[in-house]
């Protein structure tokens, strides 16, 4: 009997996912667009994880991402009380001068009971880690940043032509933050 | 959990090759696990591993980050020594569990 195409779309369909499930990440491109705590974190974390694995991980900071590589900047990033329902607060209380340097002083000292360290020592670990560190250059001068408002460990300035050239090849993933 | 004989010695470890038992571990266990890691021993890698071994005894969660503030190596020098996942692979010669850490 003559299978029917469905069957063999079927087939087909395993076929795919089997090759897919053997496939490892080889290279985890970030790209860092904010830079509440939560976000630059979660980044990081994603980042570092990748390079413990023995992944390849490059991130790339843009537009408000930039704050978490400026030397100014990055030691006084903030969660966001105001607009985010997981806070579970009234949005007009965390409005309220203070209540967001407290819920990040809260959330500071949680994270270092995980040793979970802070921003500046993080990208230490992650540059000694050999995550590549990239500005992206139509952020920077939009914000009229220079090289030197920039960390020292930053590995250069990219245009996204650039970044996605960097993420060619087979088993790269290109995450948004 | 499996059994496996490595280096002639009998030894409990996990799918993955991790010693389950950390007691049942030896230099001649650690040399032949690392061999299958590619990884040519060093002093430097073996202070590193003598150092997993003791925080492990102590019951201490192991990360990247206490391993770079041990004084033993940089966090640098980690990844020089042991490639691929340094952590993973430098508990799986000291015949420890594997770390559950993400950082």
């Amino acid at each position: 009997m003559k299978p029917s195409s469905n069957n063999i779309n079927y087939l087909n369909t395993q076929h795919t996912m089997e090759n897919e499930v053997k496939k490892p990440i080889k290279k985890m491109m970030l790209i860092l667009s904010k830079a509440t705590l939560e976000n630059v974190y979660a980044c990081f974390i994603l980042a570092n994880g990748a390079r413990m694995e023995g992944i390849e991980s490059e991130i790339f900071f843009t537009f408000f991402g930039l704050e978490a590589i400026q030397k100014k900047k990055l030691q006084d990033l903030h969660v966001a009380t105001v607009g985010n329902p997981a806070m579970h607060m009234p949005t007009i209380l965390g409005g309220l001068p203070g209540v967001e340097a407290l819920a990040t002083k809260m959330m500071k000292a949680d994270m270092e009971k995980l040793d979970i360290p802070p921003v500046d020592e993080f990208l230490d670990i992650l540059s000694a880690s050999g995550t590549k560190l990239w500005g992206c250059k139509l952020a920077i001068d939009m914000f009229k940043l220079k090289r030197e408002d920039l960390i020292d460990d930053l590995d250069g300035i990219l245009t996204v032509g650039g970044f996605y050239e960097r993420a060619g090849g087979d088993g790269t993933h290109v995450l948004f933050i | 959990m499996s059994e496996k004989t490595i280096a002639g010695f009998c030894i409990d470890c996990n799918e993955q090759g991790y010693l389950t038992n950390p007691d049942q571990w030896n230099k001649e266990i650690g040399l032949a696990i690392a061999k299958e890691e590619n990884i040519e021993m060093t002093d430097k890698h073996w202070e590193v591993i003598d150092y997993l071994r003791e925080q492990c005894a102590q019951e201490v969660a192991i990360t990247i980050r206490k391993v770079g503030k041990s004084g033993v190596v940089t966090i640098k020098e980690f990844y020089q020594l042991f490639p691929n996942g340094p952590l993973k692979t430098a508990s799986k010669i000291a015949g420890i569990p594997k770390p559950v850490s993400c950082i």
